[in-house]
């Protein structure tokens, strides 16, 4: 019995202190798995996944503390390579967070705009100029499409415009073609 | 030295872990989505194999035996797999985070692998000697990287194959799982020599 | 002079059946001018260039209506004279239907040119004739409309050991080069040798396919005159082999040099740069002419029953040349280019452009609905048939469920979509279609991440912007009430202790002159009757003091000691 108990201590002992001395030996500093996580999501900064951007989202993925399918604007096609580069499971885009959309601009409407620059501040990507009691204007090149600057104009001039299909942005097509059902012979 | 050989080609091919002795199916299925993953899963129970059966016939054969301890053997051998395991965690997270991130629960989960605690415990079962039981573990461990390997070039294939909806993802992969053990027990008197 | 040169080969190709009889048998013949020129700024790889005119104004014939924009980039010339009718959106000849910004000429008739000069290009530096041949729009003429100022380069070396002129002409229906060979063999080679002196080449080899013997023989007289003239035999015209695609450059590179240009290496670093004959007849029309590049010989074959080779202005819409034809009334199509490499056309009134070498009319006979697609059946077909070597069926497999990743490590952007593997598979698998879906979705994709990459950058400038601003409120705000406490400080010291200055000390000895002045004159004051005094009046003032210190004498105990 006693025998036992040494020996089971002796190996504890010695196990510990092997893994201890490992422990500091090989300690990690700061995680580089951040900087690859955001460099798949989209930038948008819409705040649609439920964090403040996509930098505060990308460290929760990594701490494990978020699911992969939070981002709309990312779409599936950004949850397929989260979940390639992390191991994890795909799942489908999550409705509570929002859905994905065609890619859109803002548009300030320049009738209705008074200058009241709320909408300058809250661009993350400083993608409208203008200054106070001056006209705003969304440079379009710029928008991401991520709609936080629709709730704060006071006036509603803001909307938001699909990108229009032109020779630049267009793609060849899946060939994928329609198979018809042969009609049916009267029996 | 030929039944170095043979005990090496058997662990391998013969008596392969993972598809003629079912052990160690956790990470098998878990971790062969991808090759690079697969194949960095295969040589982390590689190293933790060798040496755990190393370690192991120590402890068995001059700790446990002279003192008539062989009921802690299942109890000390984990510990010790353990311990390795953990060894191995630290190592990896230090030389390669995204391998680390992408193995992820499955690197310790490589202590309570099966196959990691089952090869020991064959190797006192069958009475090898020190260096039989280190090719043993060896050849076990390069066994079970190749299936993983195996398995997860297939895998590649079928994400990008028809496979009927109900099919797809995990069942497809049991039934190929299956085929290829069928295949592997083909190997079956490879390693008679006398 | 064939010279017997060793020629080698490349892998693969297939033989398709060639139809060029039709086109061949009448020599080229001169368009005739359409009602309206509708000429597309975008007529090659790289930016749309800036339109130069405006609608209203009169355009002379090789006038420049769009400026070069950009790094890659060629300019647009009016294809004849006469009014800018507008500058708008057109149908342009893609295969998507989208428009595109096109300059509108209404011709006058009068075909009146610019000024033109042959351009010294001996004379001037390499950059400056590069710039001439950028402003006379020429381009690669065989289809890929490359900017041809960027690939008369030397590269690094600064000079090439070998000049492949491509008179190739690998696919079916087109035989425009071959015609222009036949006829213009001189001018081509005129063009060969400038580009030669520009490339330093030590040699020029001009392909022919053999299955052009008139062609072949043409530019063998031209080359044997040129080569005398020279004095040194730079020029030869080698037979290849028919081969479909012996005219992609890389193939006709490694068939007459035995070089196999490597994934991701220009053929420059190789010492070899390779040209079609049509673009060394544009580079000779320009610089010796002074011409820039407004017309090219364009095939109109297919379900047609005259087919013929035209020389057509550019914006000539291609519905003018098919009529020409006389086009069977079961013509339902038309494409641009060949039956292998050719895009389908909206439209058949889309304009006639650079890229555009044959004008081929379809109908339901000629080109039957391909039979619907079946499963791959791994028959590796397709990969032996592949002339660049690359393994088409895995390409499928990853175009097809959209892994793009591993599309990319087999080499998708080495894909020429030469049609080959697509022409031998047997389960009539369109491959070149999921090929071009797979490079076009790549390619948006990165232009997307370009975009987010800006978006962070930006985003993160923001994040620093708002930050410094606050500090700098904070320091202000610091600074500010750092100075106010400093001054009430100062001012309650002030009030305690009053400080002594010397308008102070002034004042003071003012105060005390002032007294002194006054004490003085009190103390010199003076009872003045008491001056002079008779001996009455003191002997009366004597008389009267007794008097006081007599009754002070008696009044003494009664009174108090405060008199």
């Amino acid at each position: 019995m006693l025998a036992a108990i040494l020996v089971m201590a002796l190996g504890a002992v010695l196990l510990g202190a092997a893994l201890g001395y490992a422990a500091v030996r090989f300690r990690v500093e700061g995680d580089p798995l951040v900087e690859k996580i955001d460099a798949i999501l989209p930038q948008t900064q819409c705040g649609q996944c439920g964090f403040a951007g996509c930098k505060p989202y990308a460290r929760a993925i990594a701490k494990g503390e978020a699911e992969i399918n939070q981002c709309p604007p990312g779409g599936d096609e950004g949850i397929h390579k989260l979940a390639d580069l992390l191991g994890r499971d795909f799942k489908s885009l999550s409705a509570e967070h929002g859905i994905e959309k065609p890619k859109s601009v803002a548009i300030i409407d320049e009738q209705a705009c008074i200058g009241c620059t709320l909408c300058i501040q809250a661009c993350p990507v400083d993608a409208i100029v203008g200054a106070a009691k001056q006209m705003h204007t969304v440079i379009a090149r710029q928008c991401t499409g991520c709609e936080l600057c629709l709730p704060p104009c006071p006036v509603n001039c803001i909307s938001m415009q699909p990108i229009a299909e032109s020779a630049e942005t267009w793609k060849w097509k899946y060939p994928a073609y329609r198979i018809n059902p042969a009609p049916r012979e009267a029996a | 030295m030929t039944s170095y050989l043979f005990i090496v080609l058997g662990a391998v091919l013969v008596n392969n872990v993972v598809f003629v002795r079912i052990l160690g199916l956790c990470p098998f299925m878990g971790v062969s989505k991808k090759l690079e993953t697969a194949a960095g899963m295969g040589a982390a129970t590689t190293f933790v194999l060798t040496l755990g059966c190393g370690a192991s016939f120590v402890i068995d054969r001059w700790l446990l035996m002279p003192n008539q301890l062989e009921y802690l053997r299942t109890l000390s051998f984990i510990v010790t797999i353990a311990a390795i395991v953990q060894l191995t965690e630290l190592v990896i997270q230090k030389t390669s985070p995204l391998l680390h991130q992408v193995l992820g629960i499955y690197l310790p989960l490589i202590t309570t692998n099966c196959a990691v605690l089952g090869i020991p415990l064959l190797n006192v079962s069958l009475r090898h000697n020190f260096l039989e039981s280190l090719l043993f573990g060896f050849g076990s461990a390069v066994g079970f990287t190749l299936a993983l390997i195996l398995f997860a070039g297939i895998r590649e294939r079928l994400e990008a194959a028809d496979v009927p909806i109900h099919f797809r993802g995990t069942a497809i992969a049991m039934i190929t799982a299956g085929l290829m053990s069928l295949a592997f027990m083909g190997f079956a008197g490879l390693d008679k020599y006398k | 002079m064939t010279v017997l040169q060793r020629l080698f080969s490349f892998n693969g190709g297939v033989k398709p059946a060639y139809n060029k009889e039709a086109s061949t048998g009448l020599p080229i013949a001169m368009a005739p001018m359409p009602a309206q020129l509708v000429i597309p700024l975008h007529q090659s790889i790289g930016g749309t260039p800036r339109p130069l005119v405006a609608a209203g104004e009169y355009v002379l014939k090789g006038q420049r209506i769009g400026g070069a924009d950009g790094d890659v980039s060629s300019a647009v010339h009016a294809s004849t004279s006469g009014t800018v009718v507008a500058v708008e959106m057109r149908l342009m000849p893609h295969t998507s239907g989208l428009s595109a910004r096109c300059v509108v000429i209404q011709p006058d008739g009068r075909e009146e040119w610019i000024p033109r000069q042959p351009f010294d290009y001996r004379g001037a530096t390499p950059e400056q004739t590069r710039d001439y041949l950028r402003d006379a729009g020429v381009v690669g003429l065989g289809g890929a409309v490359f900017p041809s100022y960027l690939k008369i380069n030397p590269g690094k070396s600064g000079k090439l050991d070998t000049l492949v002129l491509n008179g190739a002409e690998c696919e079916p229906f087109i035989t425009c080069d071959d015609v222009l060979m036949r006829e213009r063999a001189a001018s081509i080679l005129k063009g060969a040798l400038i580009m030669r002196e520009m490339l330093g080449a030590a040699r020029v080899l001009i392909g022919i396919e053999d299955n052009k013997p008139q062609a072949i023989a043409a530019m063998e007289a031209a080359a044997r005159a040129a080569n005398e003239e020279a004095g040194h035999p730079a020029m030869q015209v080698v037979a290849v082999p028919t081969r479909y695609p012996a005219g992609g450059a890389k193939q006709l590179i490694r068939v007459l040099t035995g070089i196999e240009v490597p994934h991701g290496k220009r053929s420059t670093d190789y010492g070899v740069q390779c040209f079609n004959v049509a673009t060394a007849y544009a580079i000779y029309e320009a610089i010796a002419l002074g011409q820039p590049l407004i017309s090219r010989i364009v095939t109109v074959a297919g379900n047609v029953a005259r087919a013929r080779n035209y020389e057509v202005l550019f914006g000539t819409p291609m519905r003018d040349l098919v009529d020409l034809c006389d086009p069977r009334p079961d013509s339902d199509r038309v494409i641009m280019g060949g039956p292998m490499m050719g895009l389908l056309m909206p439209a058949d009134s889309v304009p006639v452009v650079k890229a555009a070498n044959c004008v081929l009319v379809g109908s339901p006979k000629l080109f039957p609905a391909p039979p619907p697609e079946m499963p791959c059946i791994r028959c590796g077909e397709c990969a032996k048939a592949c002339p660049a070597d690359l393994q088409p069926f895995e390409l499928y497999w990853f175009s097809r469920a959209r892994i793009f990743g591993k599309a990319q490590e087999y080499h998708l952007f080495d894909c020429i979509e030469c049609g080959c593997c697509a022409y031998v598979c047997p389960s009539h698998i369109p491959l070149v279609d999921y090929y071009r879906f797979a490079k076009s979705e790549i390619w948006a994709r990165e232009t997307q991440k370009e975009a987010a990459d800006v978006a962070r950058e930006r985003y993160e400038f923001r994040l620093l912007r708002e930050e410094r601003d606050k500090q700098e409120k904070a320091a202000k705000l610091a600074a500010r009430t750092v100075a106010a406490r400093a001054t009430a400080a100062a001012a309650l010291a002030a009030a305690e202790k009053p400080v002594i200055t010397a308008a102070d000390v002034a004042k003071k000895a003012l105060i005390t002159a002032a007294l002194e002045r006054a004490r003085a004159q009190k103390a010199g004051v003076r009872q003045e009757n008491t001056g002079n005094l008779t001996p009455g009046q003191q002997a009366e003032i004597a008389a009267i003091e007794a008097r006081r210190a007599e009754i002070r004498e008696m009044a003494k105990p009664h009174l108090r000691q405060d008199d």
